[in-house]
């Protein structure tokens, strides 16, 4: 069940309002993402929290309507 | 007590002891030797390479497994690795931390590698 990557990116905007946010369309299909996040929610945080703040932001669509999203995501520096 | 209940609590028992008695538990789709999906596979190919022993647990093999994996570590998607009962993460993280070196460190640390 593929997914837009403009409403992909509006959940990830919602929830880090001040990130730098680039999503990338993987295989085309609308189902194979990839996103880099660069928010300062992630200051401090080891890498298995920073993905779970954004699996929470998409509300259950990751493994649901989403099958992969491949995450990078950063503090800014 | 509910028999789906029962079910999450039986699930949630194989895996706390699964992540106990092995150092190294990578909970996978498919198997070490047949990964059935590309992720999976990613993961088995690191541990293989790092020379590291550890136990692949297909979740495939049952649906309760497949979702109470998830659930018990608050985590969307298989692959899942756990080093000394911790989650170390899925396959983005497992990838970027052995492009590191960070994942090799850990395992020394915690005496996985031969020396």
């Amino acid at each position: 069940m593929p997914m837009p990557a403009a409403e992909l990116e509006a959940d990830l905007h919602a929830a880090f309002p001040d990130a730098e946010i680039a999503v990338e369309d993987l295989a085309g299909d609308g189902d194979h993402y990839r996103a880099r996040i660069v928010s300062t929610a992630f200051k401090g945080l080891p890498r298995v929290r920073q993905h779970q703040l954004v699996y929470a932001a998409l509300k259950g669509k990751m493994g649901g309507a989403l099958h992969a999203l491949a995450l990078e995501t950063s503090a800014p520096a | 007590m509910t028999d789906t209940a029962a079910d999450v609590s039986a699930v949630n028992g194989f895996i706390s002891k699964t992540i106990t008695e092995h150092p190294v538990a990578l909970f996978m789709k498919g198997t070490p030797d047949q990964p059935g999906c590309g992720f999976s596979a990613v993961v088995v190919q690191i541990l293989d390479h790092l020379g590291v022993e550890f136990v692949g647990v297909n979740v495939l093999q049952s649906d309760e497994l497949r979702q109470g994996v998830k659930g018990f570590s608050d985590w969307p998607t298989i692959p899942q690795l756990y080093v000394k009962g911790e989650f170390v993460g899925g396959c983005d993280i497992v990838r970027e931390m052995f492009q590191s070196g960070e994942l090799k460190t850990l395992l020394a640390e915690q005496g996985l590698l031969a020396a």
